[in-house]
């Protein structure tokens, strides 16, 4: 009766706080135990307990890193959780819910928004349903899909009868018999569930065999109640066991930094930034290569404005420094970033985008940032900008950034998105080997002449636009620094030709690095090369596309795909030959406005000849990419697509 | 070696205060200051805010950091975190310090770390033309102001002191003497000091003018006079809580003291409260000899020297 899969897409959802993200850990860390690769997707509200929050966790034989509009287990905690979700549910899935959530009216959910309520009604009254809970399982199960009802009550009984466990403590073992129940639906080894649970709760070993108890109890509820053989879902594959880890794009941020010799982090909290600077200050001290210790310095600031200002001061002692933020924090840290690109301080900017403007969505992902991160700022000044597509790359360009700024001396902006940030992954562990540290021009005052005076000429000008730069507190190379436009020494001037001079100086930093930073560090080419059709895109779009590739291979449609990996300076070189033959020229973001279409039509003269869009708050899927291109391949596309769900 | 003088805190360059500034004090018993406490000048970062006052390190010959309106705490913090070793000294306006740069102020406060802040009170906005600053008094109205200032002022040594300064001081401008001892003490001081330097604008502030302060219309009575030699700020380091309460009371009595004369000298010498750097040295044992700024990030050949394997063995699955 049950196929095997290879790709099991598992939802869960309930109230914040009641340990929805937990279940998804012990999920995914029992998939990954058993050599599966893992993707997790985590969507909530701007609330600390009480609103909806779930999680999408994709089970495969191979890596993706995107989650499916279509799920083929639903795990509800709640009614509200069956409400939303239970149309997404695909034919041959499973919907388990709570029995006591079978007949709701849908009018009654305090916190379902009026589109999704009417949205609901005329879903239903076109199926001839009741606009209730019953009437959501009825469609299910016309659909095809299995409905089981489970009485978490009677498991909480079960739990404290039979384990002997504290209520509270049932209440909250509830997640691990939903994440046992689901396991079990899908055949999977009970023991590698225990191996989750393990690795989750790690070393609180009472906990650790409380919910291994909890896990036995859970399959023989999941035989007892169900026929098994009935429901069409197997885990198929039994891959290799190679070493994985299970971690989140902002995690290898974090890693990254260290990697790349963090040594002084600055933040003020903000979603989704934050976990950044919490991840590091608990793992601030950490071994050397040379047998010794390393250490960060993390700095929790009053605002944005000493955050970055802190990072700067840190920066000129010759501390590899930076910042993590979002949106609004980014908008106070303009002003300190100039400040820094005028004194050509390196600096790591690394920004979480968020929905925008002003508080915006503070919980949602959205790629609005990136026309800001080029221009914010007044003034000319050089900054580089990366936007990371990846967990892996969002590692590698966290230790990356700290190289290009002490080369160019200027701030590097680092873009990533909420999306990416909340990304749970398997992944190989982290490759160090290949990350080469730049300093750049240090000065060595003694052999540069100095006298002991302050008149280290910092800011002289050269063909690279490159001078060699003092530490605060070296003998020997005292300079001025200013905001204000100055001299080589670092003294405010208004000369007219001095401030073409230091404004050309700058801005030749700008210049090396389009021509020095390896062509594979800006742009990246996937599918088929020769394909016309052409997707572009940056950021955490990646994995969706190259998803949507392999199935349109699939098809027989060809295309490829070009990652924008460096945006500033913008890649146009590397770019014109491709985009000479790119037909058409797909755009791919999810902001409103298409801000890298419009950079590269600023910088290239092309503009893309279809933008996807998605602006909504909320990642694009497998499914919606793949629909919006077949639209274009069968001309019913307009130059301007925008991907809707009202389901997230 | 040779000792270090003053002529090695000065620099050649010419100076755009206008004549008869305050600021020109504050300068001199800087210089004389670093000079005596036997600094060498690399081992000096001043970090200046924005105004004419933030201009006061373009004049010492050391590092010289001309930061942003109100946000010279927040950088000299960045530095000193990363550099202990550094003599950090930061200077700027009261309009700098009080109002843009307001919130930093109080929160420099919370962490004691081993700085000196100088604020220059001119109770003017200089460098914008005399536009009130916060600490200019209600129903005043000084030359450039069309109407007297309708907002009442703060008080710089009640905020230092509400937001946790272990050593608070006022000087006057032209008293360089009194000046240098009070930078040096401050600067001896470890952890965050304090100084609130009154400071004539003889440009734009026409109330309290040098000849003001000096007392000309009184029969040169002056108008600043040190604090009453009965006075001790110490507060040590096993001081209970009563002791404590004992002295921050006598503080509050001296800072909101209406009149004159208008005190000067050290207000407050909080011995009990650990400086940062021994608090992060505690938490971060490589911070001593190792601190960010001296962080060794590769190896020989430019590898990165950061060991993961236990980062990766938290989050390993198999
Ligand atoms: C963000 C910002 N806002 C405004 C200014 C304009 N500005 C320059 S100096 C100054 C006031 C300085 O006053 P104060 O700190 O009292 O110093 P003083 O000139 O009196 O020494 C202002 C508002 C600025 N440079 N930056
Ligand atoms: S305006 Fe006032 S504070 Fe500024 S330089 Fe002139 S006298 Fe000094």
């Amino acid at each position: 009766m049950s196929t095997d899969r290879t790709d099991i897409a598992w939802r869960i959802g309930g109230p914040q706080g009641k340990g929805v993200d937990t279940a998804a850990g012990i999920f995914g860390r029992a998939c990954a135990a058993g050599g599966f690769h893992v993707f997790g997707r985590r969507e909530y509200y701007s609330n600390i307990m009480g609103r909806h929050s779930y999680f999408d966790v994709r089970v495969t034989g191979r890596p993706v890193g995107v989650h499916r509009d279509r799920v083929d287990l639903l795990v509800t905690f709640d009614t509200e959780t069956l409400v939303r979700h239970a149309v997404s549910v695909a034919p041959g899935g499973v919907l388990l819910h709570d029995a006591s959530a079978a007949d709701v009216a849908i009018d009654a959910m305090g916190f379902l928004d009026d589109p999704l309520q009417e949205e609901l009604a005329a879903y239903l009254a076109e199926r001839d349903l009741p606009p209730t809970t019953a009437g959501l399982l009825e469609d299910a199960r016309r659909r095809g899909v299995t409905v089981l009802p489970v009485s978490y009550g009677d498991l909480t009984e079960a739990l404290t009868h039979e384990l002997g466990a504290s209520r509270a403590s049932a209440d909250r073992m509830l997640n691990t018999v939903a994440v046992a129940l689901s396991a079990a639906l899908i055949k999977y080894d009970p023991d590698r569930v225990k191996r989750g649970v393990a690795l989750t709760f790690g070393d609180r070993s009472k906990l650790v065999e409380m919910n291994r108890q909890a896990v036995d109890l859970a399959y023989a509820h999941a035989r007892r109640s169900w026929d098994l053989d009935a429901v069409p879902l197997r885990l198929g594959v039994r891959p290799e066991r190679p070493r994985r880890l299970f971690v989140t794009g902002t995690q290898a941020v974090a890693m990254g930094k260290i990697a790349g010799g963090l040594a002084f982090q600055t933040y003020y909290p903000i979603s989704p930034a934050t976990d950044e600077s919490v991840y590091l200050e608990a793992h601030a001290t950490f071994p050397t290569t040379d047998g010794g210790q390393g250490s960060v310095l993390v700095w929790q600031t009053e605002d944005e404005l000493a955050a970055v200002t802190a990072a700067t001061g840190a920066a000129l002692t010759g501390a590899r420094s930076a910042t993590a933020t979002s949106g609004p924090g980014f908008s106070l840290m303009t002003e300190g970033i100039g400040w820094a690109g005028i004194n050509e301080v390196p600096l790591v900017v690394t920004v979480y985008q968020r929905g925008g403007p002003a508080t915006g969505l503070p919980t949602r992902t959205e790629q609005g940032d990136l026309q800001f991160a080029v221009h914010g700022g007044h003034g000319d000044f050089p900054r580089i900008v990366l936007a990371s597509g990846d967990v892996t790359e969002a590692f590698q360009d966290a230790a990356q950034a700290f190289s290009y700024a002490e080369r160019y001396q200027t701030v590097v902006i680092h873009l990533m998105d909420k999306a990416l940030a909340s990304t749970t992954l398997t992944t190989e562990p982290f490759d160090t080997s290949r990350l080469a540290i730049d300093r750049g021009l240090v000065a060595n005052p003694a052999s540069d002449g100095s006298n002991g005076t302050v008149s280290f000429p910092r800011f002289r000008p050269s063909e690279t636009g490159l001078s060699p730069r003092p530490y605060l507190g070296q003998p020997g190379g005292m300079h001025w620094l200013t905001g204000a436009e100055h001299t080589e020494l670092g003294r405010v001037t208004e000369d007219p030709i001095t401030r073409e001079q230091q404004v050309e100086k700058r801005l030749r930093k700008l210049q090396l690095a389009a021509r020095e930073i390896p062509a594979e560090e800006k742009l990246r080419l996937y599918g088929d090369a020769s394909a016309p059709l052409t997707l572009v895109s940056w950021g955490s779009n990646k994995a969706a596309i190259l998803e949507v590739l392999e199935r349109l291979a699939e098809e027989g449609v060809t295309a490829r795909h070009i990652q924008l990996r460096l945006l500033w300076p913008f890649p146009s070189a590397e770019l014109e030959p491709l985009l000479a033959t790119a037909r058409p020229l797909v755009a791919v973001e999810t902001n409103a406005t298409g801000q890298m279409a419009r950079l590269l039509r600023e910088q290239t003269g092309r503009a893309p000849d279809h933008l996807v869009l998605k602006y909504s708050g909320r990642p694009i899927s497998v499914e919606q990419l793949l629909d919006a291109l077949h639209q274009i391949l069968s001309g019913a596309a307009g130059p301007r697509l925008v991907i809707r769900n009202p389901y997230e | 070696m040779a000792t270090v003088t003053v002529k090695d805190f000065q620099v050649g360059f010419p100076n755009d205060w206008c004549p008869g500034c305050g600021d020109f004090g504050i300068l001199n018993s800087l210089h004389q200051a670093l000079a005596g406490l036997g600094l060498k000048p690399h081992e000096v970062a001043v970090f200046g805010g924005i105004g004419c006052s933030g201009k006061t390190q373009y004049y010492v010959n050391a590092y010289d950091v001309h930061t942003l309106h109100g946000r010279v705490l927040p950088y000299a913090t960045g530095a000193k975190l990363a550099n202990p070793e550094l003599t950090v000294v930061a200077v700027g306006g009261d309009g700098d310090g009080m109002a843009i740069g307001a919130g930093h102020f109080v929160n420099a406060g919370r962490s004691n770390l081993d700085l000196t802040y100088i604020l220059h009170n001119n109770e003017v906005y200089g460098l914008t033309k005399g536009q009130a600053s916060p600490t200019l008094p209600m129903g005043s109205q000084t030359k450039s102001l069309p109407e007297p200032t309708i907002q009442g002022s703060v008080n710089p040594l009640m905020l230092a002191l509400a937001s946790g300064y272990t050593w608070i001081g006022r000087g006057y401008a032209f008293d360089v003497r009194g000046l240098v001892e009070l930078i040096q003490r401050a600067i001896r001081h470890k952890g965050l000091s304090f100084l609130e330097v009154l400071q004539p604008c003889p440009t734009y502030n026409n109330l309290h003018t040098k000849a003001w302060f000096a007392g000309k219309d009184q029969g040169g009575v002056p108008r600043v006079a040190p604090l009453d030699p009965s006075y001790d700020p110490v507060i040590e380091p096993d001081a209970g809580e009563g002791a404590v309460r004992a002295r921050l009371g006598a503080f509050v009595v001296e800072a909101t003291r209406g009149g004159e004369p208008i005190r000067t000298g050290v207000f407050l010498e909080n011995l009990s409260v650990p400086d940062l750097g021994e608090r992060l040295a505690q938490r971060l044992p490589a911070y001593r000899h190792a601190p960010p700024a001296h962080r060794v990030v590769a190896d020989a050949k430019g590898r990165s020297n950061a060991d993961l394997t236990p980062l990766f063995a938290e989050v390993a699955v198999s």
